[in-house]
């Protein structure tokens, strides 16, 4: 009887220990969060006034601004969705409609899968090779091509999950009004799966946003204001890159403003997105 | 009348067939543009082997493969080995998926066995906002906050300890410069825990309710249906989710950039500075004069191109035969 008992205590005492360290790991977890927004919000909070949106980046030393840059980010960005997602939403579109079943889709699948998780930095790599070498200079446009190519995979398998989730009635019901496959598609599944797709369109624009990686040897960096989009570009990261590690005071503070104004639109936009479908669709 | 009611017809039957036409037409067209678009994906990912082969065969056909075995890196006289980024890469991207998959499976637990259910969600999207900060911002709060607490506060207390036992002193040996080999390990674990974390309760959903219920029956605690049923059910997808987390900690840049220390040599204590593949072509690449520099720096792309594709293929593999159970 005692030792069943002590068995009994003993699994008992094991399970208890064991899901305090769960606990605490999901404390861990919400911890870092923590730490981390904490330390943006109080290191950026206090550079930011309205001289970082009117004004360009300032020489080492002096004050100024990061307009050049958030206007650089936002060009690129902007180009970067406009010439991926119509890609990735019609790949998307052969792989949930038109190919479902096929092989090509298959593999497209694993490969657009592998390409979700690659890192950046190889992409930046390639459109340097790609681009950037036979141009003979860095360029906006370079750096618009590489965060397209990562806009890419995140809208075709966010398009692809959202179309296979269209019941197939509905597809039928308008092939059975004499409509032909396109405008089936055009008007009965995208329109069903709109919010969907304009998900993964956010959640494009949310990993884009913050990418420094590809743009480095890209779209380089420019301390002066330029829409020239055949010349290097200033980046809101990249900036942040160039500043954070510069021995000027000045510089590291316009760092942690910039950093704070990208992390803000960053979560915003992820939590935005999620708000409109109700279900995380990223992995 | 026959003869007007088939002009009519024919008629119609023109206009009918010239629409039924048009429809095949613009179909067609729709249905190629999707096609080439996938198609695109295929040659995106061919694109980017090429290139690579192509911007890194200057350095491998001058140093083959001692490339791979080299740890010297020399830009003045342009002897470049790729030993150190290798090592780099590996150690750090190791630590981290140590540090990180307990974590994350524990916290997978938490969020599906004990959490309240209101607060299940929100926990869940607040871990996984871990995953959207960008990179860049671990950086530079490694930089900043972590490196110089960790200089503080902790090296010189692990220092202390392990001085003078064999073996752990000079892995942890050295003076605490903050950043290194093993700040960047702790930053990458941070960075894949969402990952990890996201995919193990995703798997963790697939188990039956019945398995877990009759466990429950028999008088099983919470640790034992968990130890003994869940995770083995679901062993191929937590190995897919850790593989997919060692994918993104291999490829990880700019974190890792801020807070490695950018050495080029092998030291065995984590507390050295070192480098990472991604680092080092994030650091240099824009200063690299002659083609031989910027073909090594392309060589070591082309090294953690392969690296990381092979790691997530087996990790999408392993996540598909865990998608096929559950849709069986």
């Amino acid at each position: 009887m005692s030792v069943a008992m002590s068995l009994h205590q003993r699994r008992k005492r094991k399970n208890g220990v064991m899901m305090a360290l769960c606990v605490i790991a999901a404390g861990i977890g919400l911890a870092w969060l923590a730490l981390i927004l904490g330390a943006l919000i109080y290191k950026g909070l206090s550079g930011v006034s309205l001289a970082v949106l009117t004004e360009m980046t300032p020489p080492p030393g002096d004050a100024g601004g990061l307009l050049n840059a958030i206007y650089g980010s936002i060009v690129m960005t902007i180009i970067g969705i406009v010439v991926g997602t119509p890609i990735g939403v019609l790949a998307g579109t052969y792989m949930a409609e038109y190919g479902r079943f096929s092989r090509l889709t298959t593999v497209v699948r694993f490969i657009n899968d592998i390409l979700l998780s690659a890192p950046s930095i190889i992409v930046g790599l390639f459109v340097y090779e790609l681009l950037v070498r036979p141009m003979g200079h860095f360029s906006a446009i370079a750096g618009a091509v590489a965060l397209s190519i990562l806009v890419i995979p995140v809208v075709v398998r966010t398009t692809e999950d959202m179309l296979n989730l269209v019941p197939n009635a509905l597809r039928e019901a308008g092939t059975a009004i004499g409509a032909p496959r396109w405008v089936v598609i055009r008007s009965v599944a995208y329109r069903a799966a709109l919010s969907g797709i304009v998900t993964g369109i956010l959640l494009a624009i949310a990993r884009i946003s913050g990418e420094t990686a590809p743009l480095l040897f890209t779209a380089l960096n420019n301390q002066f204001w330029s829409s020239n989009l055949n010349a290097p570009m200033a980046s809101l990261p990249v900036t942040i890159f160039q500043f954070a590690l510069s021995p000027y005071e000045e510089w590291q503070q316009l760092a942690w403003t910039g950093a704070l104004i990208i992390t803000l639109t960053v979560l915003g936009l992820s939590i935005f997105a999620r708000s409109l479908t109700g279900r995380r669709e990223d992995r | 009348m026959s003869a007007v009611s088939e002009a009519v017809t024919s008629s119609a039957m023109r206009t009918r067939e010239a629409t039924v036409r048009r429809f095949a037409l613009t179909d067609t067209i729709f249905r190629t543009a999707t096609r080439l678009s996938a198609i695109l994906v295929l040659v995106l990912l061919g694109g980017v082997a090429i290139s690579l082969f192509a911007g890194s065969w200057e350095a491998l056909s001058k140093f083959g493969f001692s490339f791979l075995t080299t740890e010297s890196w020399n830009p003045v006289t342009e002897n470049f080995g790729a030993l150190a980024p290798i090592y780099g890469t590996i150690v750090t991207s190791a630590i981290a998926i140590l540090i990180a998959v307990p974590i994350g499976i524990g916290i997978a637990v938490f969020l599906t066995e004990l959490c309240p259910r209101p607060l299940r969600r929100p926990i869940g999207i607040a871990v996984e906002l871990l995953a959207g900060i960008p990179s860049i911002i671990y950086g530079i709060w490694g930089l900043f906050v972590f490196a110089p607490f960790l200089q503080t506060k902790v090296q010189p207390f692990i220092i202390n300890i392990f001085h003078g036992i064999p073996g752990l002193s000079s892995l942890f040996a050295g003076p605490p410069y903050g950043i290194g080999l093993l700040t960047s390990s702790l930053i990458l674990a941070i960075m894949v825990l969402p990952f990890i974390t996201s995919i193990t309760k995703d798997v963790f959903d697939t188990v039956p309710a019945v398995l877990k219920e009759s466990a429950y029956g028999i008088g099983c605690t919470t640790w034992e249906v968990t130890r003994r049923v869940t995770i083995p059910y679901t062993r191929v997808g937590i190995m897919g989710g850790v593989m997919l987390g060692l994918g993104r900690a291999l490829g990880e840049t700019m974190a890792v950039t801020f807070v490695i220390g950018n050495a080029h040599r092998i030291s065995a204590s984590l507390f050295a500075p070192g480098t990472t593949i991604s680092a080092t072509i994030a650091n240099e690449f824009t200063e690299a004069d002659g083609e031989l520099y910027t073909s090594s720096l392309v060589a070591l792309g082309l090294i953690l191109f392969v690296i990381t594709f092979i790691i997530l293929a087996i990790a999408r593999y392993m996540l598909l035969r865990i998608d096929s159970r559950t849709g069986a």
